[in-house]
């Protein structure tokens, strides 16, 4: 009975860590940013696709085509910016929507052509397959991968956030473009730079979540509600709220389908009202 | 930073600023539609669908879904454009109204015009108990709060299938002729006079409530919320109603479509279709009303074009014509037209000077 | 390039038909709603494809009458958009017969239209009980859902598994899987031991499979929409062991779909469902017709069970504007159809003469590993299945 219930913490765990993955990035570009982007998808989607190709057609393993999912989007989402949505900083956020809405038409129909409709295979490796038993819990080792990522993703964007300089600049440029500017920070680079680092954090969570999620060209509008329920619940503008955001609805999802199946669907929209109504500026947010 | 400077009041000294955007205030007030009295170029716009009627008869079917859809973004923009409510959840409401007329339909409750107020009245009881919920928080909370309420719907829709016909949609209704005479034809023509009655009583009903002391306050609210109670005025009770009215509008809009297509899947409530409102309200421009038939109508007429010239790709030229509208025409199509009518006056006015 | 080509000619077909209402009396206009685009266009690209290679292998002239195709893409499951191509095809492009139809409720949004201007309308594919009750000129080509979910029941009650659970989406058709199930496993004996229905938009299978695991049952019968849906469900079953623990996997056609298979990959090995077609089916006719298909869209996979219904759509329309000699009007062909045999490559068809349904064998299948590739291999089969809801 004990394991039992380990077994399904173990699994909304993993669950959260999976949603974190995929909606982190968007957590630096609106969040942080205040830009209202709602192409997020399209980005993971672009990292998806670098790691099934770079699997498929040059033979690469899973794990190494990670880094390159997370620099493809990244340099994907720097040319994006830099020629595009740069210029939707100041626009209204009803603009950024219909702009970034648009962005996610093209580039589904874009994915269509390019790659076909077909969903795409995921290519975990064997030694992630199946199950490992730790201390009589069975616990998946694609799962214990995903937690694994999520724990050092959380403590490397924790510190280059709060520690480096670049992060300082961030901060700054965020706070107040005009006083950054006046101190000789590069505020378009600055921003340029963390649009990257967002959209580079969609594409890893796009290739990383293959397994689970799939991938199709109508990868951006499927998910779409799940990026932002993250980053919404967990207070726009932190890495701890959409962590804690991600973990909490992962656990009660997958308990609640586990112990209520009947309730299944309706579990992760309740309380992501609920959670709002409690907590309308998010669970790590810091203005009331 | 290039946007900034590229509106005319912008790059000028503080004391100047502040009297332009006085009267920058007075122009937008007389643009929004503040004044109850109709202009001449209201007249040429609701004159437009009765001529496209006669010149392209082969697509009623077209022009019935263009003016029940815009009836649902007119609702939207009540409680965006002039509330200042950002709802990704009003496909709930067009749904519950749909399912309203289509299920009185299916029980025997054949009359269409008292089934649509009905519908109507459905949609506008559940809106007034969402309406608690979406007071609270900034835009993106309220959108997703309004999300969750869709999704929500949705799910039970789903799950009472037994009523709503669920996955395969509630088919099998007729409806009577309207007034007991005109009967709806395969040609559309009937449906086609039927939502156009609707569809501009309906506007004209939110053209005075928008113009009225209300409509001004809601106004008022969006743009300073903090000294609305100082005027004694209830900031959430005013923001309650205008989303209960717009619940209630958006389930007309569904009942329409419900009445004229015999047919009510359970898309209809779904969140692509509230995406869809929102993505047509914007392209069109919020806070006008017209803006909302504008982009309604130019939504899906370009995407009717689009998916005829290319079925497969049609969303590729969609995704660009919606950046390019917000790279070239910010605040909307009719947003844009009426920016331009001021910095034009401006810029002549300063060459006469 | 032959799939852009095509597209060319659909839409030049459409710009004909805008510029000339009026068009010559031999020619017949077949109206078609697939999904071209959006989360199901690859269900539309196959419906397509079987559409044109019939035509190609039997020319576009039939009866003396030249066949001309208009396409209209429903985007999926958007009924209102199904109705209005159709409006649209009726009063725009004067359309002669309307095919294609890929979910039921764009089939039940288009019927009303259809039956009061007369036209036959050839479902290829929309597969819920008793649809064709909606219009009297409505002939289904492609499958029901009980037609091919009961005999998954009645082998899974002939093999005598003690404890069965049942695991379907929580919509319409997982409803009506689940009761189709039921029936045929309680025709030959059986009993179920649970029943699970999940949400159909649902990422992360592994709290459900869990639960199955748990009740240790010796088979489970699925039943979930084809796509990540159904990959996903049958990897998680075989990471958390199920399969290793030797509990059977059944489920009709769509868990184990040609368009899927492949990226299901090992973990469908020995799943066994039931269908009207599988690629791997053992005939001369399939055979040519899978060699024929691959030889002309070599960018496609494989063809499925759509491009097979399609195939076969075209083949019925043609048998009967033979027999009216060209007359198109729906009563008529509908007429001439009720009762037409035809050998398909999925095995021999038949359009029952009272309801206008389809009646086909529905084979039992294995997925098993045929020259390299994953394949539905057929080992058991029900003749002449029907509709088992409608018929009750």
């Amino acid at each position: 009975m004990t394991s039992n219930i380990i077994g399904i913490l173990f699994d909304g765990l993993a669950y959260g860590s999976l949603l974190f993955l995929v909606g982190v990035g968007l957590s630096i570009t609106m969040g942080l940013m205040n830009f209202i982007n709602l192409a997020h998808g399209a980005f993971a989607m672009a990292g998806g696709y670098v790691s099934v190709y770079l699997g498929q057609k040059l033979g690469m393993s899973f794990l190494l085509t990670l880094p390159f999912a997370f620099l493809g989007s990244a340099l994907l989402g720097l040319v994006a910016e830099r020629l595009l949505f740069q210029r939707l900083y100041k626009a209204t956020h009803l603009d950024q929507v219909l702009f970034t809405v648009g962005f996610v038409f093209s580039s589904i129909a874009a994915a269509h052509y390019f790659f076909g409709a077909s969903q795409q295979m995921s290519a975990m490796p064997d030694f992630l397959q199946g199950q490992t038993r730790v201390a009589g819990v069975d616990l998946g080792k694609y799962r214990l991968l995903l937690i694994a990522v999520v724990a050092a993703l959380t403590v490397a964007l924790h510190l280059t956030l709060s520690k480096t300089r670049f992060g300082a600049q961030v901060r700054a440029a965020v706070d107040n473009q005009d006083a950054a500017a006046g101190l000789g920070i590069n505020v378009g680079l600055i921003f340029s730079l963390c649009f990257a680092l967002g959209t580079g954090l969609a594409g890893l969570g796009g290739a990383l979540g293959i397994e689970v999620l799939g991938l199709d060209p109508g990868f951006p509008l499927k998910y779409m509600v799940y990026f932002l329920l993250v980053v919404v619940v967990g207070g726009a503008g932190t890495i701890r709220g959409p962590l804690i955001a991600a973990m909490i609805l992962g656990i009660f999802d997958v308990a609640g389908k586990y112990y209520v199946p009947e309730a299944g669907a309706f579990i992760i929209y309740v309380l992501m009202i609920v959670l709002l109504l409690a907590f309308p500026s998010g669970l790590g947010g810091k203005r009331a | 930073m290039t946007i900034v400077s590229g509106l005319p009041h912008s790059s000028r000294p503080l004391a100047s600023r502040s009297g332009s955007s006085r009267m920058n205030h007075r122009s937008v007030a007389v643009d929004r539609l503040a004044s109850p009295r109709p202009r001449l170029f209201e007249a040429v716009v609701w004159l437009l669908p009765a001529v496209a009627y006669f010149v392209f008869p082969d697509n009623l079917a077209l022009g019935v879904s263009i003016m029940t859809y815009a009836v649902a973004v007119l609702a939207l923009d009540l409680v965006l454009g002039y509330a200042g409510i950002v709802s990704l959840g009003h496909a709930a409401f067009f749904g519950i109204g749909a399912y309203a007329a289509g299920l009185l339909a299916a029980n025997g409750w054949r009359e269409p015009l008292t089934g649509l107020l009905l519908a109507g009245a459905a949609s506008l009881m559940i809106g007034f108990f969402a309406s608690f919920l979406v007071v609270r928080g900034k835009d993106l909370t309220r959108l997703m709060v309004t999300l969750g309420i869709g999704l929500v719907v949705y799910e039970l829709a789903n799950r009472l299938s037994s009523i709503t016909g669920g996955m395969d949609g509630l088919s099998g209704f007729e409806v009577s002729p309207i007034f007991g005479v005109f009967a709806f034809d395969l040609y559309g023509k009937t449906a086609w006079w039927y939502v156009y009655g609707v569809s501009l009583v309906v506007f004209i009903f939110l053209r005075f409530v928008v113009s009225s002391p209300f409509g001004l306050s809601l106004r008022a609210i969006r743009e300073g919320v903090n000294r609305m109670p100082a005027l004694g005025a209830s900031v959430n009770s005013r923001l309650r109603i205008a989303f209960t009215i717009s619940a209630g509008v958006a389930g007309i809009a569904g009942g329409l479509l419900a009445q004229t297509t015999q047919f009510v899947g359970i898309d209809s409530l779904s969140v692509p279709r509230a995406a869809e409102f929102l993505v047509m309200l914007v392209l069109g421009g919020t806070g006008r009303l017209y803006g909302a038939l504008a982009g309604t109508a130019i939504f899906m007429i370009a995407h009717d074009y689009l998916a005829d010239i290319d079925p497969v790709y049609w969303e590729f030229w969609m995704g660009l014509l919606l950046m390019a509208v917000v790279l070239f025409a910010r605040g909307g199509i009719v947003g844009a037209l009426f920016n331009l009518v001021p910095s034009l006056k401006a810029r002549f006015g300063r060459a006469a000077q | 390039m032959i799939r852009r080509q095509f597209l060319l000619g659909a839409a030049a077909t459409v710009a004909f038909a805008v510029t000339h209402p009026a068009f010559a009396a031999d020619t017949i206009k077949v109206g078609l709603v697939l999904p071209m685009s959006g989360p199901f266009s690859q269900y539309g690209q196959q419906m397509q494809n079987g559409i044109k290679l019939f035509m190609k292998e039997h020319g576009d002239t039939v009866a003396g009458k030249k066949i001309e195709l208009v396409i209209k893409d429903d985007g999926g499951i958007a009924p209102d958009r199904a109705r209005r191509a159709v409006q649209d095809l009726i009063v725009r492009d004067k359309v002669d017969i309307l095919a294609g139809f890929t979910f039921t409720a764009s089939a039940l949004a288009a019927a009303p239209m259809a039956k009061e201007a007369e036209k036959a309308m050839i479902v290829m594919n929309a597969s819920s009980s008793g649809i064709t009750e909606a219009s009297p000129y409505m002939i289904r080509i492609g499958q029901t859902l009980p037609q091919i979910t009961e005999p998954a029941g009645r082998y899974a009650g002939e093999q005598g598994f003690k404890t069965i659970y049942t695991v379907v989406a929580d919509i319409t058709a997982g409803h009506d899987a689940e009761a189709a199930f039921i029936r045929g496993l309680k025709s030959t004996g059986g009993e179920v031991a649970g029943s699970l229905r999940v949400p159909a938009q649902n990422p992360d299978f592994a709290p459900f499979v869990q639960r199955i695991k748990d009740a240790k049952p010796n088979a489970v019968f699925a039943w979930l929409p084809p796509g990540e849906a159904a990959i996903n469900f049958i990897k998680e079953f075989n990471q958390r062991g199920l399969a290793a623990e030797g509990i059977v996997m059944l489920g009709t056609g769509d868990l184990t779909d040609e368009l899927t298979i492949t990226q299901t990959g090992d973990a469908g090995l020995g799943v066994v469902t039931t269908g009207h077609y599988s690629m791997a089916h053992k005939s001369a006719k399939n055979e040519a017709f899978v060699k024929a298909y691959l030889a002309d869209y070599p960018n496609e996979k494989w063809p499925n069970f759509l491009s097979v219904s399609a195939y076969d759509g075209m083949a019925v329309l043609y048998h009967g504007l033979e027999k009216t000699k060209g007359d198109a009007s729906g009563p008529v062909i509908t007429e001439a159809l009720k009762g037409e045999k035809i050998e398909s490559p999925r095995g021999p068809i038949e359009i029952d003469a009272k309801n206008r349904d389809i009646v086909q064998t529905i084979y039992v299948r294995k997925v098993e590993k045929v020259d390299g590739r994953f394949a539905n291999v057929e080992f058991h089969e029900f003749p002449e299945s029907r509709d088992s809801a409608a018929a009750k």
